[in-house]
């Protein structure tokens, strides 16, 4: 199972979630943001940075590069696909996702262990969690409040598209406390705080993170 | 415009020429006229005087760094691959890989812009670290600031901690450690300190250079444009109390974006092997990058200045010569590799323009509109500036500051006295938690980082196969070097060696930044000439090069100069950093020692600063061969699996390291005073080569025989438990949640929760 990474100029985890993808046994591709070429890929995940610098709105810019047309494509026929962070900010641009993503409440980039809980386990990128875990994995973002209007909130919260939540504490003022959501069909997930930084015991906080990318390995041998 | 030629120069020598408003003493213009053998046109007085500024040339610094120089250039990993004098020292540290690091100052920029001032003081080190050859893998700082409480520090701490955190995490480096100190001398003078550590393959390392005629000079990267034209001589060599015009915009503005372009680029350029010699951008600009490339090499150098990508097409040659816009590079590549250079630099978005030609001239000729504005020989501008031997005395009262010891000062005696001077101490400005500053750093991008702050030092994966790993850690103390700057020099560096070797790993070289007020005052001279005196002794005895470093002079306010502030940076290599050994306990059960000896030591501590506002006596004795036989212990102990955790024993004593370590996981510590101690002197007493480590109750016995065997002093004080409190037996109890608000409120308090 292959899983495509794409580096953006300016993606900074890109080397990390190809290493979490090889750590969970799967075969890291990595792409080229200038390339609209998907090299025949699972999945894909959009990694954290700062593509193109985030000087307009965070992921404004990344939305428009070649890649992205194959990938808007490839999600809308169910390619399953992770946006961390930015990446979650780019599929958020693309309208892929519901919502936007938003300057911190507190003014102030954080870098902290976050404790999430896991929603929903019917994606592909969450079927390896229980219903309700409880996770610890790094959050650092200078905009990640989750923000959408009262309906969308409803109607992300009915149909279960809210995919993790945070505990003890809302870290940058996303409304209900929402760190990741899903798209209608559960493939497209975007997630702020960043799974592929917890999974070595070494260099993590805990192996939490690992789940996500051990979870679309299975859905996809399982598909 | 009439363009300033050599020719006009030649002709016109009794033109009047500004060069006291660009910081040249009279002697210097007359020097450069004698070396040109005519006055110099204005895009050369521009280029020396940016050159021979103090910044630049080091020229009161230099006759005292020479005894950095003396000191054997190897390490115990083998030879240094590069040393001082590079942009960057490189270190091997075995398996073929090479490390280079360097700590550089932005402190009067951050001071009149802090976000922008410090942004590219981070900016800046990362590119010297480039320019080796080398990846650039983690940063650090170390800041310092005035009072907590004062109003000034609201606004520079804020912009300066966003503007290390804006730039380092846009560029995607993991902020792995530093200091924060507070201290009313930096009021008006804020100290910016930062470092940036790389890794290469021994191959790849890079040096300055240009050689071979006909090689093409390639500037690359953002586009020059007016910010920061005089940044470096004006903002360097004076004070900022001088009238004049507002000085703001020579503060640079960086685009960490395009540096991250610049890394990426820049590494891809080296793997295929299409870079003959490179240099930075940094201070000086172009003035500098192609002086020294040029005198770095074996011929000579033609720039055409008119080929330089603007920003502003109004600048005049001199402005474009002295810009120090970032985020620029300058690479010599032979003419066969220009395409492919080219189509890489296109591939990343950087742009990329020939500006000039490696000859046999032996001179840099610059070029503007046709005509030549700069014919010199290179090393006079880049080498060959004003060396001063500054007058230097010991101040008549050093002795009355050293006579003036801590003994008369009322201490606490009862358990509730001690109690009540703990948690005021770890709530302290110099003591209490860093988080609210550190949480907003990235320490995790890139994935190897193994220990990040508030661990005693910061510690990066090197190699995933093996687990090869490096160490850092940046200290200085200002109280115990205006106490006595020769001792304090190495009491800084002591502490980062002690920092290094409790994580497992093996010290191996040095880096500075000698932060001091103006070197045309005695005084401060001789505080430099002290600190660098203590260092360079302090490293030959610990067996540790000094592989580069900085200087900041003129750092005062009126007359009034900083703290003495030798900020040193150790590097420690570490072979499997599995084996790592955390600060925190983290298992009830486990035995606590306290390493090394304690005596009454307060002079310059923590307790006389906060609770006596007293400074006086001598600071606490250096014992060098006792930090290296701890380094050892905590060498084998950690090789071994032998402890736990382990944790430095420094500023704030005992007390603060105790209570660091029960909170960083939240388990509880039972502690007993030893009864040959006082209480108080076992608490708060800033001994040195000191450390606490937690030790499981099956390797105690191997642990204590090889304490003995290293002679290390070793005495058992505590048990980790999981009562939830740091109890002192017969003394007091402090509940965690008690002691982790004291800690931990302050600087929320100070600068506004989240």
């Amino acid at each position: 199972m292959t899983i495509g990474v794409v580096t953006f100029p300016g993606s900074l985890d890109d080397s990390d979630a190809m290493r979490a993808v090889r750590i969970a046994t799967g075969d890291a591709v990595s792409l080229w943001h200038g390339d609209a070429d998907l090299k025949g890929v699972d999945a894909i995940v959009l990694p954290g940075g700062f593509s193109y610098g985030d000087y307009l709105r965070c992921g404004a810019i990344a939305r428009f590069a070649p890649i992205m047309e194959p990938l808007i494509d490839a999600a809308r026929g169910g390619m399953p696909v992770l946006g961390i962070c930015n990446g979650f900010q780019i599929l958020c641009e693309t309208h892929l996702l519901p919502g936007a993503l938003v300057r911190n409440d507190h003014r102030k980039f954080v870098c902290r262990d976050q404790k999430l809980r896991i929603e929903n386990t019917s994606t592909p990128w969450t079927s390896a969690y229980q219903p309700g875990q409880e996770i610890v994995i790094p959050l650092k973002n200078g905009e990640g409040g989750y923000v959408a209007d009262e309906s969308t909130l409803d109607r992300l919260e009915a149909q279960g598209q809210v995919v993790a939540r945070y505990l003890d504490g809302n870290p940058n003022g996303s409304y209900r406390d929402i760190a990741g959501v899903a798209n209608e069909r559960g493939n497209v997930v975007g997630l702020m705080p960043h799974p592929e930084h917890a999974v070595e015991a070494l260099t993590g906080p805990t192996t939490d993170g690992l789940g996500f990318f051990t979870s679309v390995l299975n859905s996809l041998v399982t598909a | 415009m009439t363009i300033d030629t050599i020719e006009h120069a030649a002709k016109t020598p009794d033109q009047p020429q500004p060069w006291g408003e660009l910081g040249l003493k009279a002697d210097e213009y007359e020097r450069i006229r004698e070396l040109l053998g005519r006055r110099p046109t204005s895009a050369e007085l521009a280029m020396y005087s940016v050159m021979w500024s103090e910044h630049c040339s080091y020229k009161s610094s230099k006759v005292h760094l020479r005894t950095f120089g003396e000191l054997a250039q190897e390490t115990s990993t083998g030879k240094l691959l590069a040393g001082i004098g590079e942009n960057a020292g490189v270190v091997d540290i075995g398996q073929g890989y090479a490390v280079t690091f360097k700590v550089e100052s932005h402190n009067h920029p951050s001071y009149v812009e802090p976000y922008q001032g410090a942004a590219t003081g981070v900016g800046g080190i990362v590119r010297d670290i480039l320019a080796m050859g080398a990846r650039p893998i983690g940063v650090m700082d170390s800041l310092r600031f005035g009072p907590l409480e004062a109003a000034d520090t609201q606004r520079v701490l804020p912009g300066v901690v966003a503007g290390v955190g804006g730039y380092g995490n846009c560029l995607g480096l993991p902020n792995i450690g530093g200091e924060v100190v507070f201290d009313p001398s930096y009021a008006g003078n804020p100290l910016v300190n930062a470092l940036c550590v790389g890794v290469m393959r021994h191959e790849d390392l890079h040096l300055a250079h240009a050689s071979g005629a006909g090689n093409k000079v390639i500037l690359y990267g953002a586009r020059t444009g007016g910010d920061g034209i005089g940044g470096v001589s004006v903002l360097a060599s004076e004070t900022f109390e001088s009238e004049g015009p507002a000085k703001r915009p020579s503060v640079q503005v960086g685009d960490p974006f395009m540096e991250k372009l610049l890394i990426e680029c820049t590494l891809e350029l080296f793997a295929e092997g299409l870079v003959v010699g490179i240099q930075d951008l940094g201070g000086a600009g172009l003035s500098c990058a192609t002086s020294e490339l040029a005198s770095a090499g074996d011929g000579g150098m033609h720039v055409v200045l008119d080929r330089v990508p603007l920003r502003d097409a109004t600048l005049a040659p001199e402005e474009i010569l002295m810009s120090e816009s970032q985020e620029r590079m300058m690479a010599v590549v032979e003419p066969a590799m220009v395409e492919r250079f080219m189509r890489i630099c296109e591939k990343w978005d950087v742009q990329a323009d020939i500006v000039g030609e490696v000859n046999e001239s032996g001179r840099l000729t610059i070029e503007w509109r046709g005509e030549t504005v700069v014919d010199v020989p290179p090393r006079t501008v880049a080498h060959e500036g004003p060396v001063y031997q500054r007058p230097f005395a010991r101040p008549a009262w050093q002795d009355t500051l050293q006579a003036a010891g801590p003994s008369t000062l009322a201490r606490p005696s009862t358990g509730a006295e001690l109690r009540s001077t703990l948690l005021r101490l770890i709530g302290s400005a110099n003591l209490c938690s860093r988080a609210w500053i550190t949480d907003q750093y990235d320490r995790y991008v890139l994935g190897n980082t193994v220990l990040a702050q508030p661990e005693d030092a910061g510690v990066l994966r090197v190699d995933p196969e093996t687990g090869l790993g490096v160490a850092l850690s940046t200290d200085a103390n200002g109280r115990y070097a205006k106490l006595d700057p020769y001792l304090g020099a190495q009491l800084a560096l002591a502490e980062a060696y002690r920092n290094v070797a409790v994580t497992g790993a093996r010290p191996l070289a040095v880096t500075n930044c000698l932060n001091f007020g103006s070197p045309e005052d005695p005084a401060v001279m001789w505080q430099f000439a002290e600190a660098v005196r203590g260092l360079a002794d302090g490293c030959r005895t610990l067996g540790t090069p000094v592989t580069g470093g900085n200087v900041s002079l003129y750092n005062q306010t009126g007359d009034t100069a900083i703290l003495p502030t030798p900020v040193v940076g150790v590097l420690g290599v570490i072979d499997d950093v599995a084996g790592r050994v955390p600060s925190g306990f983290n298992t009830p059960g486990h035995i606590i020692y306290l390493l090394g000896d304690t005596d009454d030591e307060f002079g310059g501590s923590e307790w006389a600063h906060v609770v006596h506002g007293h400074l006086g006596g001598q600071p606490p004795a250096v014992r060098l061969d006792a930090e290296r036989d701890l380094a050892e212990l905590f060498y084998h102990a950690a090789r071994d699996g032998l402890i736990a955790a382990a944790h430095d024993v420094s500023d704030g004593g005992l007390a603060q390291a105790l209570s660091e370590a029960v909170l960083r996981h939240g388990v509880g510590a039972r502690v007993w005073v030893p009864p040959e101690l006082d209480p108080f002197v076992f608490l708060f007493s800033e001994s040195t080569a000191r450390a606490i480590v937690a030790v499981p109750h099956p390797e105690e016995v191997r642990f204590t025989g090889m304490c003995a065997a290293r002679g290390v002093p070793h005495e058992r004080i505590g048990v980790v438990d999981d009562a939830d409190a740091l109890d002192v037996q017969g003394q007091f109890t402090i509940g965690l949640d008690e002691l982790r608000a004291a800690h931990e409120g302050t600087l929320p308090a100070a600068f506004g929760a989240d």
